[in-house]
């Protein structure tokens, strides 16, 4: 019955899909020498947020955030890709989970 | 070493209060030791498999691989904790009071014993991999693991692994006859609570975007990053920020399961049935 659940909610996504990739502000994020690059990130408040992240580190990454409720890992060499929900303007924190010294932020405005 | 320490004993420790659920749900079943060990050796199996093909996973289904692989195997989960809950409420008191010497019981229970160990195999894989692949990654970085780095990650096994104990150890310390409604509960809030987990990351992935404002925001409480929000995350479904869309299916979740339950309780015993969620 859950599955049954999971499919409703596979069957009501292509309504909202395709409009909502459209207005997405598209962010791109690199990871080398445990550094974000850019650390900062800026996008505006109330729009739906893609990240694409891509990590140039010689090792295996998850890049995940607390306050925007993401991980994904992020294989060497490879882009990743996380859709965040439209946020209010504040300043949000993303790190590696792998290397808690490799920290960044997405700031909305 | 506090690197591989903490990050191992995080991992072990969600999959460890999994296992300590499903140990003390199963305590009064017959021969549930091996599948249950069984469930634990498939999951970290499939941590290691998965582990491996990490890479070839995320280029699936347009890089969205990771995202669909683990919303299933927690709808997997999900599917065989409500099975087992719905076994239980039919059988679970002939199989503690009459049975539990006969060899009938094993055979009965052995039905529920698997659905338990796909549960358990699923929580070992996904935060197992986790681990596989943090501590393959800086063994190969390193060119070897050095001996501080093996040490934190067996004391961070050894302490997530007692939490597996005390978890076991403080539900079987309740009186019998509350056992079955406890437990039952814990199983229905578990699976709702991965039913939301898989809606998360499906919606990481943008294949479900309906309902995804926030429907309330609790992190000024409790953040679900803090320990404790974490642990009520792997138990009950934590979110600060949840989306409309995960209240739902959480809730349509657990009531499915409570429907389910009573309609296939044990006849003459609807009276006694679980006071689940």
């Amino acid at each position: 019955m859950p599955a049954l659940l999971l499919a409703a909610g596979l069957a009501v996504a292509p309504c909202g899909g395709p409009a909502r990739a459209d207005d997405a502000v598209q962010l791109s994020i690199t990871i080398k020498d445990r550094k974000f690059d850019p650390a900062e990130l800026h996008a505006p408040a109330g729009k739906p947020i893609v990240i694409h992240v891509k990590n140039l580190n010689t090792i295996v990454s998850e890049f995940e955030s607390s306050d925007l409720h993401f991980e994904k890992i992020v294989p060497v060499g490879s882009e990743g890709v996380v859709y965040v929900r439209p946020q209010q303007p504040g300043r949000y924190n993303f790190f590696d989970d792998f290397h808690h010294e490799t920290q960044g932020s997405l700031v909305v405005q | 070493m506090l690197a591989s320490l903490l990050i191992v004993f995080r991992e072990v420790f969600e999959a460890g209060l999994v296992v300590g659920i499903v140990m003390a749900v199963t305590s009064a079943v017959p021969g549930r030791t091996i599948w249950i060990a069984g469930g634990v050796g498939a999951g970290v199996l499939g941590a290691c498999l998965v582990a491996l093909f990490t890479s070839g996973l995320s280029e699936l289904f347009n890089g969205s691989g990771q995202e669909i692989f683990n919303a299933s195997i927690l709808g997997l989960a999900v599917v065989m904790l409500t099975w087992h809950n719905v076994w239980m409420s039919r059988h679970g008191r002939e199989l503690a009071a009459e049975l539990r010497a006969t060899g009938e019981a094993v055979a009965s229970g052995s039905k529920s014993l698997l659905a338990l160990a796909v549960v358990v195999a699923v929580a070992v894989l996904r935060e197992g991999s986790e681990v596989v692949l943090f501590l393959y990654g800086v063994a190969a970085a390193q060119g070897g693991a050095s001996w501080s780095f093996v040490a934190g990650g067996l004391i961070g096994l050894a302490l997530g692994s007692l939490v597996c104990l005390l978890t076991y150890l403080g539900l079987v310390t309740i009186p019998a006859r509350y056992l079955f409604g406890v437990t039952s509960a814990l199983i229905a809030l578990l699976a709702a609570g991965m039913a939301a987990q898989a809606i998360a990351f499906l919606e990481q992935a943008n294949i479900i975007t309906a309902l995804d404002q926030t429907a309330w925001d609790t992190s000024w409480i409790l953040s679900d990053s803090s320990f404790l929000g974490k642990a009520l995350h792997t138990l009950i479904g934590y979110v600060d920020q949840p989306t409309a869309m995960q209240v739902v299916v959480y809730a349509a979740t657990l009531a499915v399961i409570v429907i389910l339950m009573k309609l296939f309780a044990a006849p003459g015993q609807r009276h006694h049935q679980p006071r689940a969620a």
